[in-house]
């Protein structure tokens, strides 16, 4: 393998892995605690708004996997690091999860507020794109099963997909959509209240850490798989 | 330092992702008018011709513009520049409300006159609990 000794990751990954469980148990208990009870209502959504604790972590820990995915997968198709294409395949699965949960929370959230469950807007619309190119590297896996064709044509295509991730951020800014604009601002105050942004946070945290654990488990899959079959199995 | 390979591949990929976010801006640029899911007052006003397909016009609902007549809702959509009169009989979403963002559903029948099919309610990206906004009221 070069670059990495197997057994020694796997060992590693094994071992944090129980702790990992523990923590993010913890911090969704916390963060479950904080936003379906104690944080405020919303002075115009009243309890809609708890659905915004779900959605927005999801939306934002699928963009960020998927931006990961495609980082890695650029070391890859240049310098042809085989130990970081089982990386950027293992954090796949709870990535295309958090598109999925991030698309039905915010359907569940646009019919009470918006008086519908789906609108062709650009943000929406680009987030779906986001949840079909997850589906495509995902089933690319499935279906190349020559080692080199795999890793280049899974590879281009969380490339090519990268492209949307800042039409996804900056489309409430570019045309008028339905979906509103980002209460969080990095250069400005943030129009969303202290009270609300807590359980955001934790929440994130919590969604953060199940992404570590689902890929940690994947990813000893992998390693087990390489063991077994042979390096050709990627 | 690197192989001869290691350059090309890079270069392929800096050329691919160079044609394809062009090619991607090109046709978002040319489709602008499309991508935006509705039009303003302001534009409804700039329109060359009043086209008979169904359109969107969003804005805020005018402060103390809404009258209900029968079963017709009527109020006043503004961008703050320009009106538009709104007319629509159904159900409204919860949040529809005065000074709150709308999107209305519908066809013009002049600039100044639209009549709506479906009203969606826009939320903004203010998020506070109730007593706080009760305090900026006052």
């Amino acid at each position: 393998m070069g670059l990495f000794n197997q057994s020694k990751i796997f060992l590693l990954t094994n071992k944090y892995q129980k702790f990992i469980l523990i923590f993010f148990l913890l911090v969704l208990s916390v963060g479950l605690l904080e936003a379906l009870f104690l944080s405020p209502q919303d002075y115009l959504q009243g309890d809609s708004v708890r659905i915004m604790y779900v959605h927005v972590p999801s939306a934002w820990i699928s963009l960020g996997i998927f931006s990961l995915i495609a980082f890695l997968s650029i070391l890859v198709f240049i310098f042809k690091n085989r130990n970081l294409i089982i990386i950027a395949k293992s954090f796949a699965p709870s990535g295309f999860v958090f598109t999925l949960i991030a698309l039905v929370t915010g359907s569940i959230w646009g019919k009470p507020t918006w008086g519908t469950w789906w609108a062709w807007d650009a943000r929406i619309t680009t987030m779906l794109i986001l949840g079909l190119f997850y589906l495509m590297y995902l089933l690319a896996w499935r279906i190349f099963e020559d080692r080199n064709s795999v890793v280049k044509i899974t590879s281009l295509i969380s490339i090519i997909g990268a492209i949307n991730i800042p039409i996804i951020k900056f489309s409430v800014d570019w045309w008028n959509t339905l979906h509103q604009p980002s209460s969080i601002k990095i250069l400005s105050d943030s129009s969303i209240h202290e009270a609300m942004l807590l359980p955001l946070i934790i929440m994130t945290a919590a969604f953060a850490l199940f992404s570590l654990l689902i890929f940690l488990m994947k990813y000893n899959t992998e390693l087990i798989k390489i063991k077994t079959k042979g390096l050709n199995r990627l | 330092m690197y192989g001869k390979k290691v350059k090309l591949r890079a270069l392929f990929l800096i050329t691919l992702i160079l044609s394809l976010t062009l090619i991607v801006f090109l046709v978002l640029y040319s489709l602008k008018e499309n991508v935006v899911y509705f039009l303003s007052p302001t534009e409804i006003k700039t329109l060359n011709e009043v086209k008979k397909d169904k359109i969107r016009v969003g804005g805020m609902v005018k402060k103390s513009s809404i009258n209900i007549i029968n079963d017709e809702i009527i109020f006043i959509i503004t961008d703050f520049q320009n009106e538009i009169n709104v007319t629509y009989s159904g159900l409204v979403p919860n949040l529809f409300q005065e000074n709150k963002g709308v999107v209305a559903e519908g066809f013009l029948e002049d600039k100044n006159y639209f009549k709506a099919t479906k009203i969606l309610a826009k939320h903004d990206e203010n998020y506070m609990p109730p007593d706080l906004n009760k305090k900026k009221d006052e």
